[in-house]
């Protein structure tokens, strides 16, 4: 087994290792340090001398023995444990059931702010290193290693156990493990390319979790809505930027560039999904990716479709970005006018006021109706509301596009 | 998110406090600094010199010339940073509040989410 291989079989082996240490002995914190020793080991010896049989056991070995090292603070017997040593050990019987799902559970403990919980689970459940998270976010190493550190601290405050919720709370903490996961994928998506290129692929590492949630709760509805959410718009990666970066919104991407593979399998999910007996919000919105999916040209997108969507969304979870999509819809099946009067209602919302998306999407409608002059105004202050520089690269074209005769003379007669 | 928060210092201000006063500043920045440390916040900070210190540099023609600043004529003057990575801006806002500048009169503290970075992270 070589590179790529062995660091999947690692990836994959970590989260089950360390759930199996918490399980036994509390102790996050530690178990967390005796893993990563392992793990090191690990990549020292297995591509030399091969892969162990049990690969899991001997991690689990190898971690737990490390473990009772630290707690005992016997360093000296450390020291003299060569690392040939550690290759002899016997594989433990472990567990079958997978602790990967407790874990994550733990990670996205209610306690923590969510950028805790997420870069928790990175590191505890998706075994990336903390120098790779804190590459991730752009914060210097030891800014990652504090933040880690102090939520596995809080964790234990908050007494968190190694333990699925109980029933009357587990819906509810599993929604709190899909956020992370959304907001994890979310930061991959939105990322800037090209900035680092040794940036780890977090919308990557996002669906490989919800693909293990999958796999542990395949009938949850929410979890396969998550995840065929996520592989539809995955699939869409090569065609929302073009070769300098800039910006390809939905309606002018090339969808032949989309990854057919990622987008028929997100299809077929988003379709399971639809069969749970409640619907959440990533059913929903996985359903509105498929139908986007399902059309060959931006022209042959079931508009009225989307818009039923949009609505049982807002009604299920209101939040005005909900609106704000569903206005777009609107306009599509009734006319620029028609969404613009849904928009009016969104300026009096205390989250919305001055928001760059309702301000870009208000002059994608005024261009619409023919209204250059406002949809002008819209594009240029949506270019300085937003935090995104491809964003505002991509409203600034726009702007220049629908500029005023006014506007462009203007500027001649001052060269 | 990174939010910058720059620190807009008046040298007349700050030369009119006493030690105890100016001690009392240090000491809350040392203090704010080793909370940002500990909760994993801080990205960075820095203090710059004196603005009597700087060099504003011009080209023209493509000419470079260098002229004793500073290049704003103003009371307040960039004094320093802190480059901050926390959950939103209510948060930045509220991690503002905790520098004791902002609890003095003539001093500024500013917060703008940043847009754009490159470069080593490690200080």
């Amino acid at each position: 087994m070589t590179g790529p291989a062995l660091e999947d079989l690692m990836r994959e082996l970590t989260p089950q290792v360390l759930g199996t240490l918490v399980r036994r002995h509390g102790r996050f914190e530690d178990c967390e340090d005796a893993v990563q020793e392992a793990v090191l080991a690990a990549a020292v010896q297995w591509p030399a001398g091969g892969v162990p049989e049990n690969p899991r056991g001997w991690l689990t070995t190898v971690a737990s023995r490390r473990l009772i090292d630290q707690v005992r603070g016997d360093h000296a017997r450390r020291a003299r444990e060569s690392a040939t040593a550690v290759a002899e050990v016997a594989p433990e019987n472990v567990p079958d059931a997978d602790d990967t799902l407790v874990l994550l559970f733990l990670c996205c403990h209610p306690a923590l702010t969510a950028a805790s919980q997420t870069a928790l689970t990175l590191r505890a459940a998706g075994g990336l290193t903390t120098a790779e998270i804190a590459r991730a976010f752009l914060v210097p190493e030891a800014t990652m290693a504090a933040r880690i550190s102090r939520a596995k601290q809080r964790i234990k405050a908050a007494g968190g156990s190694f333990s699925l919720p109980g029933s009357a709370e587990l819906q509810e903490r599993l929604g709190v493990v899909l956020h992370v996961l959304y907001l994890i994928f979310n930061e991959g998506y939105t990322a800037s390319a090209g900035r680092d290129l040794h940036r780890p692929d977090l919308a990557h590492e996002a669906i490989r979790l919800a693909r293990m949630v999958h796999a542990q709760l395949p009938g949850d509805g929410e979890v396969t809505g998550l995840l065929a959410l996520m592989l539809l718009t995955h699939a869409r990666r090569e065609a929302r930027t073009t070769a300098a970066g800039d910006l390809v919104p939905l309606d002018e991407q090339d969808r032949m560039k989309w990854d057919r593979t990622m987008t028929d399998e997100g299809m077929e999910l988003a379709r399971t999904s639809l069969a749970a007996l409640a619907l959440g919000p990533y059913q929903l919105q996985a359903a509105i990716a498929a139908t986007h999916a399902d059309a060959a040209r931006a022209e042959e997108t079931n508009w009225p479709q989307v818009h039923a969507l949009y609505l049982i969304l807002e009604r299920i979870a209101p939040n005005p970005m909900v609106t704000l999509n569903r206005a777009i819809a609107l306009a599509e099946t009734e006319g620029p006018q028609a969404g613009l009067a849904l928009l009016s209602a969104l300026d009096d919302d205390q989250r919305m006021a001055g928001h760059h998306r309702l301000l870009s999407v208000r002059a994608g409608l005024l261009e619409k109706a023919g209204d250059t002059a406002g949809a002008y105004d819209h594009y240029r202050r949506a270019a300085k509301a937003t935090a995104s520089l491809a964003e505002q690269r991509y409203l600034e074209s726009r702007a220049s596009r629908v500029r005023p005769p006014a506007a462009a003379t203007d500027e001649l007669r001052s060269r | 998110m990174q939010f910058l928060i720059s620190l807009h210092i008046n040298p007349a201000v700050l030369d009119a406090l006493t030690d105890e006063e100016k001690a009392a500043i240090g000491d809350g920045h040392g203090r704010f600094i080793q909370a940002l440390k500990q909760s994993g916040e801080l990205v960075t900070t820095q203090a710059l010199v004196d603005p009597s210190q700087a060099a504003v540099v011009t080209v023209r023609n493509g000419q470079p010339a260098v002229t004793d600043g500073p290049f704003l004529e103003a009371k307040e003057y960039l004094g320093g940073f802190y480059l901050v990575d926390c959950e939103d801006k209510d948060r930045a806002i509220e991690l503002a509040a905790q520098i004791p500048d902002a609890a003095i009169q003539g001093l500024g503290v500013e917060v703008r989410q940043v847009m754009f970075a490159d470069g080593p992270l490690e200080a």
